[in-house]
């Protein structure tokens, strides 16, 4: 199946939304448990703005696809096979390690990924990734420091940081692949990925921690297929506003 | 014999410039008792503070729109922040942060009862903004002008917030009043749960309250608890006849020789009994703070390890 320049970069648009939204999402459940109340604060930070950066991708989607949705359609009104997140985003928080390393896998991924849109032929979305950049170097930044502070603390903390990025390294190979979409729409990922190493590699040899060895390499999340966790995560998110059809809060 | 005479100018010093309402600063002298009362409110209003993003956050993931969703995120967010300002201002007076968690784990300092209360729906969010967050902005008004400097000052900043969240917690309710019926009937059920618990946060009657005498001597507190609940009622009622919803409570109605409406008695029982650990949630709220410190513990651990490490390996540069 070949996909129309148009669509493309409508369904590319929609993958980033939904990434932003889940992890804004898994980022949020963190309210009220983080380690201190400064990270508390964070946490939410970021959230906030990945919720934001969705939010803004949803009504360019919402555009482009011509559906006229709202961002709520979007968000409350679709089911699992429907969303085109990536899994890595959808993966629990598990410890604090866990957090912090979803966070620097995807949020490097999310940086390099802005720095190309800036450049896309759609004005709006450069807007959006001119915008996101400056939230998204701030992610990476606090990833990057937790990710040494985890990894050169305690042997408790570095073997946590480790086993973190032992449990999330095969979801990463999704990030780059590429597909039909992307090659009429967006960025191709591909090319992303010597950079994102580099910038992780340098990240993990100064936290003294090692680079996990490429092996299972899950994928699906850009076609609709999910981690088991996710149906549970949406059935929350969804529950109240799906109760209440035609209804505005 | 001189140490007990300069203790006593001292003492003078300090009535001068509570009377003249100049703030006390943390190298100022203060007595004993005046660093006591600070501590163990400014303690109390911060873990109310943390505490309170529990019954709210307790929506986050299930807000029924993303603009919802991140109005309230970014509420619960600022009621950390406060929280953080707030163990600061504590910290001046010579108490840290570490010790007064264990306080409050430990059960010797409180927090405010209303936080004991559960969430049960969506519009409980809305309720808690309007009126806890209206009760909260009536009691700290006057702190703005307290006599100590850094708790005056942190409540400048929490102020100006609250009042947000009062508007947006009224403009939540405003929704569902004018939305479905199974909305209206879930404002009004949220009304009707946080009205006299609303109330109570005003503390018990003057009648039984035990600090306020000194505490108004010492310009900490300006009002006594039921001239605030007062002025909280009188201006609350205008705002739920805008809303369309009604205060559940009888006796409500305009005196026009008090210029002030009258209410009826809170259930002060339930109070005491909140207050003293039996509310409906005051232990899942404990167990849950409890738990998440301690799962933190391992990060604060690796934190000050790391920073250590890298103060030595600076200083040996
Ligand atoms: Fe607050
Ligand atoms: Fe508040």
């Amino acid at each position: 199946m070949s996909v129309a320049a148009h669509d493309g970069i409508a369904v590319f648009t929609l993958r980033l939304a939904d990434d932003c939204l889940v992890l804004s999402h898994r980022l949020a459940q963190w309210s009220s448990r983080a380690p201190t109340l400064e990270e508390d604060v964070a946490l939410t930070n970021i959230a906030l703005d990945l919720l934001g950066q969705g939010r803004s991708l949803y009504a360019l989607a919402a555009g482009l696809d011509g559906s006229g949705r709202s961002e709520d359609e979007y968000a409350y009104g679709r089911d699992e096979r429907q969303f085109l997140n990536c899994q890595l985003v959808e993966q629990e928080n598990g410890d604090f390690a866990q957090t912090v390393a979803r966070q620097l896998l995807y949020s490097t991924f999310q940086q390099h990924l802005w720095s190309a849109l800036e450049a896309s032929r759609d004005e709006t979305l450069a807007a959006i990734a001119a915008k996101a950049l400056t939230e998204v170097r701030y992610h990476v930044d606090h990833a990057t420091r937790w990710t040494l502070r985890l990894g050169d603390g305690t042997v408790e903390s570095h073997e946590r940081m480790q086993a973190a990025l032992e449990r999330l390294w095969p979801y990463t190979a999704e990030l780059f692949e590429d597909d039909d979409v992307v090659a009429n729409g967006g960025v191709e990922p591909r090319l992303l990925r010597a950079a994102w190493e580099a910038d992780i590699d340098a990240v993990l040899t100064e936290a003294t921690l090692q680079r996990p060895e490429p092996a299972w390499a899950p994928s699906g999340g850009r076609r609709g297929i999910h981690t088991e966790s996710f149906g549970y995560m949406l059935a929350e998110m969804q529950h109240l506003h799906r109760c209440h059809p035609g209804a505005t809060w | 014999m001189a140490a007990s005479l300069s203790t006593e100018g001292l003492q003078q010093e300090f009535d001068r410039l509570v009377a003249d309402d100049q703030r006390i600063e943390p190298r100022d002298w203060m007595p004993d008792d005046y660093r006591k009362t600070l501590v163990r409110q400014i303690a109390q209003h911060a873990h109310s503070e943390i505490i309170g993003m529990q019954p709210e956050g307790n929506w986050i993931t299930r807000a029924p729109s993303l603009r919802r969703k991140a109005i309230l995120m970014a509420k619960v967010q600022d009621e950390a922040g406060h929280g953080l300002y707030l163990y600061c201002a504590a910290e001046t007076l010579g108490v840290d942060r570490g010790e007064l968690i264990d306080l409050l784990h430990s059960g010797r300092q409180k927090y405010s009862s209303i936080f004991n209360y559960p969430t049960l729906t969506w519009a409980d969010v809305g309720a808690i903004g309007w009126l806890v967050d209206g009760a909260a902005i009536t009691n700290q008004i006057p702190l703005c002008r307290c006599s100590y400097g850094p708790y005056a000052r942190a409540m400048v900043r929490v102020c100006k917030e609250e009042s947000f969240h009062q508007r947006q917690g009224y403009e939540l309710l405003y929704a569902l009043t004018h939305g479905t019926d199974a909305q209206r009937a879930m404002a009004q059920d949220a009304v009707n749960r946080w009205w006299w618990p609303s109330l109570m946060m005003f503390g018990p009657p003057d009648t039984e309250s035990t600090h306020t005498a000194q505490s108004m001597a010492w310009r900490i507190k300006r009002f006594s608890n039921d001239e605030l609940r007062q002025r909280f009622v009188d201006m609350t009622v205008p705002q739920a006849e805008v809303l369309g919803v009604t205060l559940p409570d009888p006796v409500l109605r305009w005196n026009e020789d008090r210029r002030h409406y009258d209410f009826g008695e809170c259930d002060w029982d339930e109070l005491r009994r909140v207050v003293s650990g039996e509310g409906p949630c005051n232990r899942q709220r404990m167990e849950h703070h409890i738990a998440a410190h301690d799962e933190g513990a391992w990060v604060r651990e690796a934190a000050a390890a790391y920073a250590a490490k890298h103060a030595a390996v600076d200083a040996a540069a």
